[in-house]
Protein backbone atom coordinates (compact mmCIF):
# COMPACT_ATOMS: atom_id res chain seq x y z
CA UNK A 1 0.00 0.00 0.00
CA UNK A 2 1.48 3.32 -1.12
CA UNK A 3 0.33 6.25 0.99
CA UNK A 4 1.00 9.87 -0.02
CA UNK A 5 -0.44 13.28 0.65
CA UNK A 6 0.23 14.64 -2.82
CA UNK A 7 -2.10 14.38 -5.82
CA UNK A 8 -0.39 11.44 -7.45
CA UNK A 9 1.78 8.44 -6.91
CA UNK A 10 5.04 9.64 -8.45
CA UNK A 11 6.25 7.50 -11.29
CA UNK A 12 3.07 5.47 -11.52
CA UNK A 13 -0.06 5.98 -13.57
CA UNK A 14 -3.42 5.89 -11.81
CA UNK A 15 -5.72 3.40 -13.55
CA UNK A 16 -8.77 3.39 -11.27
CA UNK A 17 -10.40 5.66 -8.68
CA UNK A 18 -12.37 4.26 -5.75
CA UNK A 19 -13.42 7.55 -4.17
CA UNK A 20 -12.92 8.75 -0.63
CA UNK A 21 -11.91 6.46 2.21
CA UNK A 22 -11.64 7.36 5.86
CA UNK A 23 -10.50 5.97 9.17
CA UNK A 24 -11.03 7.44 12.60
CA UNK A 25 -10.59 6.75 16.28
CA UNK A 26 -11.78 8.50 19.43
CA UNK A 27 -9.35 8.55 22.33
CA UNK A 28 -9.66 9.75 25.88
CA UNK A 29 -6.68 10.65 28.02
CA UNK A 30 -5.98 8.49 31.02
CA UNK A 31 -5.34 9.42 34.62
CA UNK A 32 -1.62 8.66 34.63
CA UNK A 33 -0.90 10.88 31.68
CA UNK A 34 -3.07 13.55 33.21
CA UNK A 35 -1.16 13.61 36.50
CA UNK A 36 2.07 14.11 34.60
CA UNK A 37 0.34 16.78 32.53
CA UNK A 38 -0.77 18.81 35.52
CA UNK A 39 2.79 18.72 36.85
CA UNK A 40 4.12 19.81 33.46
CA UNK A 41 1.60 22.63 33.42
CA UNK A 42 3.63 24.00 36.32
CA UNK A 43 7.16 23.57 34.98
CA UNK A 44 6.56 23.57 31.21
CA UNK A 45 8.07 21.25 28.64
CA UNK A 46 7.09 18.31 26.53
CA UNK A 47 4.34 15.91 27.62
CA UNK A 48 5.76 12.61 26.39
CA UNK A 49 2.72 10.62 27.52
CA UNK A 50 0.37 12.70 25.42
CA UNK A 51 2.71 12.69 22.45
CA UNK A 52 2.81 8.89 22.52
CA UNK A 53 -0.96 8.63 23.02
CA UNK A 54 -1.77 10.86 20.06
CA UNK A 55 0.85 9.25 17.85
CA UNK A 56 -0.65 5.82 18.53
CA UNK A 57 -4.13 7.12 17.87
CA UNK A 58 -3.10 8.68 14.60
CA UNK A 59 -1.36 5.48 13.53
CA UNK A 60 -4.55 3.58 14.30
CA UNK A 61 -6.76 5.88 12.22
CA UNK A 62 -4.27 5.54 9.37
CA UNK A 63 -4.40 1.76 9.81
CA UNK A 64 -8.20 1.78 9.51
CA UNK A 65 -7.97 3.98 6.44
CA UNK A 66 -5.60 1.52 4.79
CA UNK A 67 -7.84 -1.39 5.76
CA UNK A 68 -10.84 0.26 4.14
CA UNK A 69 -8.87 0.94 0.98
CA UNK A 70 -7.72 -2.66 0.83
CA UNK A 71 -11.32 -3.88 1.05
CA UNK A 72 -12.10 -1.81 -2.03
CA UNK A 73 -9.22 -3.40 -3.90
CA UNK A 74 -7.03 -0.29 -3.98
CA UNK A 75 -3.25 -0.45 -3.84
CA UNK A 76 -2.55 3.22 -3.05
CA UNK A 77 -4.10 6.13 -1.20
CA UNK A 78 -3.41 9.66 -2.38
CA UNK A 79 -4.08 13.11 -0.98
CA UNK A 80 -4.33 12.08 2.66
CA UNK A 81 -5.44 14.68 5.21
CA UNK A 82 -5.63 14.50 8.97
CA UNK A 83 -8.44 16.13 10.90
CA UNK A 84 -9.11 16.37 14.60
CA UNK A 85 -12.14 17.28 16.65
CA UNK A 86 -12.67 17.60 20.39
CA UNK A 87 -15.84 15.57 20.90
CA UNK A 88 -16.11 15.63 24.69
CA UNK A 89 -14.22 16.91 27.68
CA UNK A 90 -10.88 15.16 27.55
CA UNK A 91 -11.58 13.13 24.42
CA UNK A 92 -10.58 13.80 20.85
CA UNK A 93 -11.39 12.25 17.53
CA UNK A 94 -8.52 11.75 15.15
CA UNK A 95 -9.49 11.15 11.59
CA UNK A 96 -7.61 10.49 8.38
CA UNK A 97 -9.16 10.62 4.94
CA UNK A 98 -7.91 10.27 1.42
CA UNK A 99 -8.65 8.99 -2.06
CA UNK A 100 -8.22 5.30 -2.73
CA UNK A 101 -6.80 4.51 -6.16
CA UNK A 102 -5.27 1.66 -8.07
CA UNK A 103 -1.99 2.32 -9.82
CA UNK A 104 -0.32 0.15 -12.40
CA UNK A 105 2.38 -2.05 -10.94
CA UNK B 1 -2.05 33.75 53.20
CA UNK B 2 -1.18 30.15 52.41
CA UNK B 3 -2.61 30.52 48.94
CA UNK B 4 -0.39 33.51 48.28
CA UNK B 5 2.72 31.64 49.37
CA UNK B 6 1.88 28.71 47.08
CA UNK B 7 1.18 31.11 44.25
CA UNK B 8 4.56 32.82 44.60
CA UNK B 9 6.27 29.43 44.92
CA UNK B 10 4.57 28.15 41.73
CA UNK B 11 5.52 31.31 39.85
CA UNK B 12 9.12 30.97 41.00
CA UNK B 13 9.40 27.26 40.16
CA UNK B 14 7.67 27.86 36.82
CA UNK B 15 10.00 30.71 35.93
CA UNK B 16 13.22 28.85 36.74
CA UNK B 17 12.32 25.52 35.16
CA UNK B 18 10.45 27.03 32.22
CA UNK B 19 13.40 29.22 31.26
CA UNK B 20 15.88 26.36 31.55
CA UNK B 21 13.69 23.99 29.54
CA UNK B 22 13.09 26.54 26.79
CA UNK B 23 16.77 27.45 26.43
CA UNK B 24 17.80 23.79 26.30
CA UNK B 25 15.11 23.07 23.76
CA UNK B 26 16.19 25.89 21.47
CA UNK B 27 19.83 24.77 21.61
CA UNK B 28 18.79 21.22 20.82
CA UNK B 29 16.59 22.37 17.93
CA UNK B 30 19.39 24.43 16.38
CA UNK B 31 21.85 21.54 16.48
CA UNK B 32 19.36 19.12 14.93
CA UNK B 33 18.20 21.60 12.28
CA UNK B 34 21.79 21.92 11.07
CA UNK B 35 22.05 18.15 10.89
CA UNK B 36 19.03 17.89 8.60
CA UNK B 37 19.85 20.80 6.28
CA UNK B 38 20.49 18.35 3.44
CA UNK B 39 16.92 17.02 3.67
CA UNK B 40 14.76 19.78 2.20
CA UNK B 41 11.15 19.93 3.32
CA UNK B 42 8.90 21.99 1.08
CA UNK B 43 5.23 22.85 1.16
CA UNK B 44 4.52 22.59 -2.55
CA UNK B 45 2.99 19.49 -4.02
CA UNK B 46 5.22 19.00 -7.02
CA UNK B 47 8.84 19.29 -7.93
CA UNK B 48 9.80 20.41 -11.42
CA UNK B 49 10.66 16.99 -12.72
CA UNK B 50 8.47 14.19 -11.40
CA UNK B 51 10.36 11.51 -13.26
CA UNK B 52 13.21 11.93 -10.77
CA UNK B 53 11.08 10.43 -8.03
CA UNK B 54 11.66 6.78 -7.25
CA UNK B 55 9.16 6.17 -4.45
CA UNK B 56 6.90 8.05 -2.03
CA UNK B 57 5.61 7.49 1.46
CA UNK B 58 3.72 9.40 4.15
CA UNK B 59 5.74 10.65 7.15
CA UNK B 60 4.65 12.59 10.20
CA UNK B 61 6.02 14.00 13.40
CA UNK B 62 4.20 15.29 16.43
CA UNK B 63 4.86 16.86 19.81
CA UNK B 64 2.76 17.91 22.80
CA UNK B 65 4.20 20.86 24.68
CA UNK B 66 3.02 22.71 27.74
CA UNK B 67 3.62 26.22 29.01
CA UNK B 68 4.97 26.84 32.51
CA UNK B 69 3.03 28.49 35.29
CA UNK B 70 4.89 31.80 35.17
CA UNK B 71 4.38 32.33 31.46
CA UNK B 72 0.75 31.35 31.67
CA UNK B 73 0.35 33.97 34.38
CA UNK B 74 2.02 36.57 32.14
CA UNK B 75 -0.27 35.61 29.28
CA UNK B 76 -3.23 36.02 31.61
CA UNK B 77 -2.09 39.58 32.36
CA UNK B 78 -1.72 40.22 28.64
CA UNK B 79 -5.36 39.26 28.16
CA UNK B 80 -6.31 42.36 30.09
CA UNK B 81 -4.36 44.93 28.11
CA UNK B 82 -4.02 43.16 24.76
CA UNK B 83 -0.97 42.94 22.52
CA UNK B 84 1.63 40.34 21.65
CA UNK B 85 1.95 37.36 23.93
CA UNK B 86 5.62 36.61 23.52
CA UNK B 87 5.59 33.48 25.66
CA UNK B 88 2.98 31.78 23.47
CA UNK B 89 4.83 32.84 20.33
CA UNK B 90 8.05 31.13 21.36
CA UNK B 91 6.11 28.08 22.53
CA UNK B 92 4.37 27.69 19.17
CA UNK B 93 7.59 28.38 17.30
CA UNK B 94 9.59 25.69 19.04
CA UNK B 95 6.83 23.12 18.95
CA UNK B 96 6.39 23.56 15.18
CA UNK B 97 10.12 23.28 14.64
CA UNK B 98 10.27 20.22 16.85
CA UNK B 99 7.43 18.58 14.91
CA UNK B 100 9.20 19.25 11.61
CA UNK B 101 12.43 17.82 13.02
CA UNK B 102 10.70 14.64 14.14
CA UNK B 103 9.13 14.30 10.72
CA UNK B 104 12.57 14.71 9.15
CA UNK B 105 14.00 12.10 11.51
CA UNK B 106 11.30 9.66 10.40
CA UNK B 107 11.99 10.49 6.76
CA UNK B 108 15.74 10.07 7.07
CA UNK B 109 15.28 6.70 8.78
CA UNK B 110 13.67 5.54 5.54
CA UNK B 111 16.49 7.17 3.50
CA UNK B 112 14.29 9.79 1.88
CA UNK B 113 15.84 12.67 -0.08
CA UNK B 114 13.06 15.22 0.16
CA UNK B 115 9.71 15.89 1.80
CA UNK B 116 6.85 17.35 -0.25
CA UNK B 117 3.56 19.01 0.68
CA UNK B 118 4.07 19.67 4.36
CA UNK B 119 0.96 20.39 6.38
CA UNK B 120 0.65 21.51 9.96
CA UNK B 121 -2.12 20.87 12.39
CA UNK B 122 -2.64 22.07 15.93
CA UNK B 123 -4.87 20.49 18.54
CA UNK B 124 -5.53 21.70 22.08
CA UNK B 125 -5.28 18.86 24.60
CA UNK B 126 -5.35 18.54 28.35
CA UNK B 127 -7.59 19.58 31.16
CA UNK B 128 -7.76 23.24 30.37
CA UNK B 129 -7.99 23.03 26.61
CA UNK B 130 -11.75 23.09 26.38
CA UNK B 131 -12.31 25.89 28.84
CA UNK B 132 -12.79 29.34 27.49
CA UNK B 133 -9.73 31.56 27.14
CA UNK B 134 -7.37 28.89 28.36
CA UNK B 135 -4.68 26.89 26.64
CA UNK B 136 -3.51 23.95 28.73
CA UNK B 137 -1.11 22.42 26.31
CA UNK B 138 -1.33 21.59 22.67
CA UNK B 139 -0.22 19.16 20.06
CA UNK B 140 1.43 20.13 16.80
CA UNK B 141 1.55 17.62 13.95
CA UNK B 142 3.55 18.02 10.79
CA UNK B 143 3.04 15.58 7.95
CA UNK B 144 4.16 15.27 4.38
CA UNK B 145 5.22 12.90 1.64
CA UNK B 146 8.80 11.68 1.84
CA UNK B 147 10.23 10.86 -1.56
CA UNK B 148 13.32 9.05 -2.69
CA UNK B 149 15.01 10.45 -5.77
CA UNK B 150 16.73 8.42 -8.45
CA UNK B 151 20.46 8.32 -7.80
CA UNK B 152 22.52 10.71 -9.89
CA UNK B 153 19.76 13.23 -10.60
Amino acid sequence: MIVTNIDSVPGKRIVEHFGIVQGSTVRARHVGADLAASLKNLVGGELKGYTKLLEDARAESLGRLIQQAQQLGANAIINIRFATAAVAQGAAELMAYGTAVRVEE
Amino acid sequence: MDALIYFILFIFVGYISGTIIEKKHYLDIEVREKKYLNLPAISSKNIEDESRILSANLVSGSVVISLDYFKRFLAGLRNVVGGRIHSYETLLDRSRREAVLRMKENASSMNADMILNIRFQTLGVGQKANKKGNIGCFEVVAYGTAVKLKPGT
